[in-house]
């Protein structure tokens, strides 16, 4: 690649490997891959593929058995607040704190912002992700949607070198994922932060997605790095999308399959 | 295919729903004459209230009391209820039952204050290290089911009499409770919260107390519940065995007196004070406590 550049994010040759109660598992073999400024990276692969072990190793949360994953240059060792998580799962907010306090925690409790700057801060973004009125309301209030909303703040107002987020709309319903699909989209539009995005559905990897990494199963290793930085949700239905959809589909499940990931 | 006419039996026969004119209204019409809303009449809102129907209760078992009373006519027996209050008023005036009501209250709180103490030493070892985990594991399934005051002559042996050996016996009836439900709440935090804690880069006591112990705060309540309820019953348990120390009793040793006395009313009176400060802990400090934090965050 012919990039001035140098990336701000590196993985070099990981092998990820987990123990469970009767086994060693190997996530990932050998994957390589690097994510620039700005990048919206995506993590594309069936269930099984070791895309979630990747951006939890990436977070911090498990050492690679090979190779290295390298932040600024910096070898990442320990979890650490450069790099901010969006999980699935809703209970990801403090029950015990309200909305605005969700948003405050991280920025305080790592003293990355002073308290004036923090609140300022939480408004901004609180305001970005339309959840302003919900300001004092305990996530226990909201709806899925928002819970996710509120993640998604809580972790952009930290500013984080990278944005990792772990199939934050797979547990929305279809019509408020398309919807946080756009407004992330928005999002990156005004701030041009980077992402990297795991997820199992083709189509929210091509509409999401500015680059592509097309993992296989078990253990994970790369198939493919694509380019979608031009497909939008408006380009569904077209030629191009399709035909991307389509060429991601037969590297997944091979030529003779048919049907749709969801 | 006549409609409407398919044999029900038969799945061979492919039906298919008639197609009928889509509907399309331009606007929604406004919710017209229908009735939304309507308050109830009184009597049933206040019949709603469990604090009303409870009352109503009480009244009725109160009134069964009193008439059973007057009927056996036996005041050493079975005083009337009526009775009992006067007995409970009195003695609340003079101030003889709040003193040894106060007595009985600071015994428990220096009991219940050691025994959290010593619950938060075990829980801390259990979940920092695996034979800790044992050990308390091991120790409550030994210790739980064993009544505190079981423990009472040995700890009149070892220490004595006075404050020191009700002290003994009511760390024993709380810790093990409070211990293991802290113990299980810190272990069911989500694996989710406690990434996100480790994401802001927190360890060590930070995380415990930013992360861990909120989130585990349910399971730290109703520990501390059922470690009152325990160290309330062994406390006065103790006090009927052996109740004046340093010259001053607390409610067992109040009921123990006017049995002896056959003062059968104040015995009553003893046994009703009893009740209500459970109660009135139970419900106000605990009530208060969960409606501020975990009911207050739907942990609950």
């Amino acid at each position: 690649m012919t990039n001035a550049e140098p990336p701000l994010l590196d993985a070099r040759g990981v092998t990820l490997r987990y123990k469970t109660a009767e086994s060693l598992v190997t996530a990932t073999e050998n994957v390589s891959f690097s994510v620039f400024q700005a990048d919206r990276f995506v993590l594309l692969g069936p269930s099984g593929c070791g895309k979630s072990t990747i951006l939890k190793s990436i977070a911090g949360f498990l050492e690679p058995a090979a190779g290295e994953f390298t932040l600024k240059g910096r070898r990442i060792t320990e979890p650490g607040p450069d790099r901010m998580m969006v999980f699935q799962e809703f209970d990801q907010l403090l029950p015990w704190k309200t909305v605005e306090e969700n948003v405050l925690f991280p920025m305080l409790t790592t003293r990355r912002f002073r308290r004036p700057e923090a609140v300022e801060r939480a408004r901004l973004f609180l305001d970005k992700v339309n959840l302003s009125k919900f300001r004092g309301a305990f996530p226990h209030t909201l709806s899925g949607g928002m819970k996710q909303r509120v993640a998604i703040a809580r972790a952009m107002a930290m500013a984080p070198e990278v944005l990792l987020m772990d199939e934050p709309f797979a547990s929305l319903d279809a019509l408020t994922r398309r919807k946080m699909q756009d407004e992330l989209l928005e999002l990156w539009d005004e701030l041009r932060f980077t992402v990297l995005f795991v997820t199992h559905s083709i189509e929210e990897a091509i509409l999401l997605g500015s680059r592509i990494l097309v993992l296989t199963p078990h253990p994970g290793r790369v198939r493919a790095e694509l380019n979608a930085h031009t497909l939008v949700h408006e380009d569904v239905g077209t030629a191009a999308f399709r035909d991307l959809n389509r060429r991601i589909h037969t590297m997944l499940f091979g030529e003779g399959a048919v049907g749709r990931v969801a | 295919m006549n409609a409407g006419s398919a044999v029900v039996t038969g799945h061979e026969e492919r039906r298919i729903p008639p197609v009928r004119p889509e509907i399309e209204l331009p606007e929604v019409a406004p919710a017209g004459q229908a009735e939304i809303e309507r308050v109830l009449p009184l009597g049933e809102r206040l019949m709603n209230l469990a604090l009303v129907r409870r009352l109503l209760i009480l009244a009725v078992l109160a009134a069964a009391w009193e008439g059973y009373a007057i009927y056996v006519n036996n005041p050493l027996m079975f005083p009337r209820f009526s009775d009992v209050c006067i007995a409970f008023v009195t003695d609340c005036l003079d101030g003889t039952l709040p003193e040894r009501a106060w007595t009985t209250l600071n015994v428990l709180l220096l009991g219940y204050a050691a025994g959290i103490v010593c619950a938060a030493v075990f829980t801390t070892l259990a979940v920092t290290t695996r034979i800790g985990t044992d050990l308390l594991a091991l120790l409550t399934s030994m210790f739980n089911p064993l009544p505190a005051i079981a423990l009472l002559p040995l700890a009149l042996l070892w220490i004595g009499l006075g404050v020191g050996s009700l002290v003994f016996v009511i760390v024993h009836s709380v810790v093990w409770s409070v211990a293991l439900n802290a113990y299980s709440g810190f272990r069911a935090v989500s694996p989710t919260l406690r990434m996100v804690g480790r994401n802001y880069g927190l360890t060590g006591a930070n995380y415990v107390v930013r992360i861990l112990i909120p989130a585990a705060l349910p399971s730290i309540v109703s520990g501390l519940k059922v470690g009152w309820a325990f160290s309330w019953r062994t406390l006065i348990a103790a006090e009927l065995v052996f109740g004046v120390s340093a010259g001053k009793g607390g409610l067992g040793w109040y009921i123990f007196e006017y049995k002896t006395q056959l003062m059968t009313d104040h015995v009553f009176a003893g046994l009703l004070a009893v009740i209500i400060i459970g109660l009135l802990i139970d419900a106000v400090v605990f009530r208060f406590l969960e409606e501020r934090t975990v009911q207050r965050w739907g942990m609950q």
